[in-house]
C-alpha cells in the first residue's frame, strides 16, 4: 500500500472509531462526572470527581428494576422467536428454489418499510382483545416481526456459506434431512445464529416506540426510562442513557468474533 | 448382492441434456470405471445412483431393489464426493467415524474400522486434525478413508484420487483395487484419467456427452473401440486414424493395402505401438514432423494423408524431421470405422 493509502486507511478508521465511540464516552463521563460533569462547557477530556452515585440512585428509582426485568424477558423471547422462524424460512431460501423466492426476500424487507405507527392503533385493539396488552410477551411478538427481515435473510445468508455438499455427505452416510441439520449445518452455522440472535436481542432492547404504545405499567426499560427521563435532571440522563448502551454494547463485544465469521461467509 | 441396474437414465438440465438414455449394468463386486472427458455427466450420473440428484427419466436398482425413490441414506451405498466434502468442524477421526456413527456402530468397531481405514490412506498421523489442516490431497483421502470405513456394499467414487502426486496415486490405486477385490465390494469409480480406469477397471464405461459410447473390458475398449471417440480418448497416444478408400472389398493408401468391410471411403484405425517401420514406397507413406525419445521407445509424431498420426519406434531407429517413411500396420490389429458415422464397422475375419 502506497503511504497515501495507508494515511487515507487509518484516517478511515479514526473517523469511524470516533463517530461510535465518542458520544459514548460522552454518556459515560456524564453518567459517572455528577452534576457538574453533565453541565460543564466545554466537556472536560478527562472525566471529575467520578463516583457510581447517580448510576446507584438511578437503579433505585421506583421501577426501574422491573422495567429491566420486562426488557430482558420481551429481548429473550424475540431472540427466541426470531431464530426459531427465521432460521427456517432462511435455510429454505438456501437451499430450495421455488418460485417467488426472489420476491419473498423483497418482500421480507419491505416489511419493515411499513410504518409502524400505522400499525399501533390496531395492534393495541387487538391486544387488548388478546390479553397481550402491556405483557413482556406482547412487545416481544411486534419485536419478532421487526427483527424477522434480518434473521431470516442473514440465516439464509449463512446457509447458503455452506456448501450442500455437506449435507449431502452426510445424507449418503445414513442421515435424514433432519440429522444432517442436526450434525452438520447447525454446528457450522452456531457462531452466525450466535451473533443473528443477539442482533434481535439488541433489536428489541432498543426499540421505543412499540413498546411505549402497547404497554402502561409492565413498560421495557428504554419505554419506561422516556417518560421518567423527560422529567429528570440533565445528568440522570446521562445515567439511564449509559444504563440503556451498555447491555448493547456487552453483548455485540462478546460475539463479535462471530459477527466477524458471520461477515466473512456472507461476503462470500 | 448388490450389483447395480442403471436403466434408461435422462437427465435434463433446464434445456440441456445432461444425460440422454443412460443404462449400465454393473455386477456385483464388480468394479466399473466411468471414463470421459470434463462436462460429460460422470458426476450427474453418480449422483443420480446415489439419490442427491432428480433424474429425468429412468430407474435405477440396486441389489434388484427398485432405489429411484428412496433417500440418499436408504440406498445402503457410500460415496467419495469430487470436491471431498470432508466436515470441517470434526477431527478426522470423527470424519472418518461418520459413517458408522450414523448407523450407531459400537465404539470398538469404530474404532477398529478407522483405523484401517486411516491406515490405508496413511492419514493415521492426522486423525486428532481439524480438515482446514490438512493439504487437498490429505483431505482427498480422508473422504476415501470415510466411505470404506462404513465397508459399504456399493462404493461410488468421484476422481478419488485426483489431487494425489504420481507416486501416491500409484500406490493408492493398488491398495484399493486389493482392498475392495478383498471385500467383494461393487464400485463405479468416475475418472478422466484413461490409464487409472485400464489399471482398476473390470469393465470401463465410456461416456461422452451424456452418452455411453462403449462398455467394455479395458483390452477391448483398447485395441477395439467402438467410435472413433473412443479410441481418440483411451490410450496415449490415442489411436491414429487415416481416412483411406476401399474397393471391391480392398483398401489402398500408399503402399498399404488391406482386406476391408464396408465400401467407399472409411477411416483405418490402428494405434501407435501396432506398426512395423519400413521403406517409404511400402506401407503408408509416413512424413515425419517430430522426433521424440522416450527411454524406452522414440515417438513419431507427423502425417499420413494430411492427417496428424503418433508412431511409436523402437530406440535404435534413426529418423529425422522431414524424412519420409514407410508405416504398416498389423492388418490383425486395424479396427475400420465410418467417416460419416465414426462407428466402429464389423472386423472381416480372414
Ligand atoms: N446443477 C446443474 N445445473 C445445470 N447444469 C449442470 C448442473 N450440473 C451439471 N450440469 C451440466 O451437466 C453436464 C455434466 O456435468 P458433470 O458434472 O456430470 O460432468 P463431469 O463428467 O463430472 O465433468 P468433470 O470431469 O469436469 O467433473 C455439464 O455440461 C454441466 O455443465
Ligand atoms: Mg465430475
Amino acid at each position: 500500500m502506497t503511504r497515501s493509502g495507508r494515511f487515507l486507511l487509518w484516517s478511515g478508521i479514526v473517523a469511524l472509531c470516533a463517530w461510535v465511540l465518542v458520544p459514548i464516552y460522552l454518556i459515560g463521563v456524564g453518567a459517572f462526572g455528577g452534576r457538574a460533569a453533565a453541565f460543564r462547557w466545554p466537556k472536560g477530556i478527562l472525566p471529575v470527581n467520578t463516583s457510581l452515585d447517580q448510576i446507584l440512585v438511578f437503579l433505585r428509582i421506583e421501577g426501574v428494576a422491573n422495567a429491566a426485568m420486562n426488557s430482558l424477558i420481551a429481548a429473550g423471547l424475540t431472540m427466541l422467536f426470531s431464530l426459531l422462524l427465521g432460521a427456517p424460512a432462511g435455510y429454505a431460501l438456501a437451499r430450495f428454489s421455488f418460485r417467488g423466492a426472489d420476491a419473498f426476500r423483497l418482500m421480507v424487507l419491505l416489511t419493515r418499510a411499513f410504518p409502524l405507527a400505522i400499525l399501533a392503533l390496531p395492534l393495541t385493539v387487538i391486544f387488548i382483545k388478546t390479553g397481550l396488552y402491556d405483557t413482556p410477551l406482547g412487545v416481544s411478538l411486534v419485536h419478532t416481526a421487526l427483527a424477522l427481515p434480518f434473521a431470516t435473510l442473514v440465516t439464509a445468508g449463512l446457509f447458503q456459506g455452506i456448501p450442500r455438499e455437506f449435507e449431502e455427505a452426510a445424507w449418503v452416510f445414513g442421515c435424514t434431512r433432519f440429522q444432517a441439520i442436526r450434525k452438520v449445518v447447525l454446528p457450522l452455522a452456531l457462531p452466525g445464529l450466535a451473533a443473528s440472535a443477539v442482533f434481535a436481542f439488541v433489536i428489541s432492547w432498543n426499540e421505543v416506540f412499540a413498546a411505549s404504545v402497547l404497554t402502561v405499567r409492565e413498560r421495557t426499560l428504554t419505554a419506561y426510562l422516556l417518560t421518567v427521563l423527560s422529567e429528570s435532571p440533565i445528568h440522570y440522563r446521562f445515567a439511564g442513557g449509559f444504563i440503556l448502551i451498555v447491555p448493547s454494547i456487552v453483548f455485540i463485544f462478546a460475539v463479535r468474533r462471530y459477527l466477524f465469521a458471520l461477515w466473512g461467509v456472507t461476503s462470500r | 448382492m448388490a450389483g447395480i441396474v442403471i436403466d434408461r437414465i435422462e437427465k435434463t438440465f433446464g434445456t440441456a441434456k445432461a444425460l440422454d438414455a443412460v443404462s449400465l449394468t454393473v455386477a456385483d463386486g464388480e468394479f466399473v470405471a466411468l471414463l470421459g472427458p470434463s462436462g460429460c455427466g460422470k458426476t450427474t450420473l453418480l449422483r443420480i445412483i446415489a439419490g442427491l440428484e432428480s433424474r429425468s427419466g429412468g430407474r435405477v436398482l440396486i441389489g434388484d431393489r427398485d432405489v429411484s425413490d428412496l433417500r440418499p441414506a436408504d440406498r445402503g451405498l457410500a460415496m467419495v464426493f469430487q470436491n471431498y466434502a470432508v466436515f470441517p468442524h470434526m477431527t478426522v477421526f470423527e470424519n472418518v467415524a461418520f459413517g458408522l456413527r450414523t448407523k450407531n456402530a459400537p465404539e470398538e468397531k469404530v474404532r477398529r474400522n478407522v483405523m484401517r481405514a486411516a491406515e490405508l490412506l496413511h492419514i493415521e498421523p492426522y486423525l486428532e486434525r481439524y480438515p482446514a489442516k490438512l493439504s487437498g490431497g490429505q483431505r482427498q483421502r480422508v473422504a476415501v478413508a470415510r466411505a470404506l470405513a462404513v465397508e459399504p456394499a456399493v462404493l461410488l467414487m468421484d476422481e478419488p484420487l485426483s489431487n494425489l502426486d504420481a507416486l501416491l496415486r500409484l500406490e493408492m490405486r493398488a491398495d484399493l483395487k486389493r482392498v475392495l477385490q478383498e471385500a467383494g465390494t461393487t464400485t463405479v469409480y468416475v475418472t478422466h484419467d484413461q490409464t487409472e480406469a485400464m489399471g482398476l477397471a473390470d469393465r470401463i464405461a465410456v461416456m461422452h456427452s451424456g452418452r455411453i459410447v462403449q462398455c467394455d473390458t479395458p483390452m477391448t475398449v483398447y485395441a477395439a473401440p467402438a467410435t472413433t471417440f473412443v479410441g481418440g480418448f483411451v490410450g496415449s497416444p490415442p489411436m491414429n486414424f487415416v481416412p483411406i478408400r476401399n474397393e471391391d472389398g480392398r483398401a489402398r493408401l500408399d503402399g498399404f493395402e488391406a482386406t476391408a468391410p464396408g465400401t467407399g471411403e472409411l477411416l483405418l484405425g490402428f494405434r501407435g505401438e501396432d506398426v512395423r517401420i519400413d521403406a517409404p514406397e511400402r506401407g503408408l507413406s509416413f512424413a515425419v514432423a517430430v522426433a521424440e525419445p522416450m527411454g524406452s521407445h522414440v515417438l513419431l509424431t507427423g502425417t499420413i494423408a494430411d492427417k496428424l498420426v503418433r508412431v511409436v519406434a523402437p530406440t535404435g531407429i534413426r529418423v529425422a524431421a522431414g524424412e519420409r517413411i514407410g508405416i504398416v500396420p498389423d492388418p490383425e490389429r486395424v479396427v475400420w470405422m465410418s467417416p460419416e458415422t465414426g462407428a466402429a464397422l464389423p472386423r472381416i475375419i480372414s
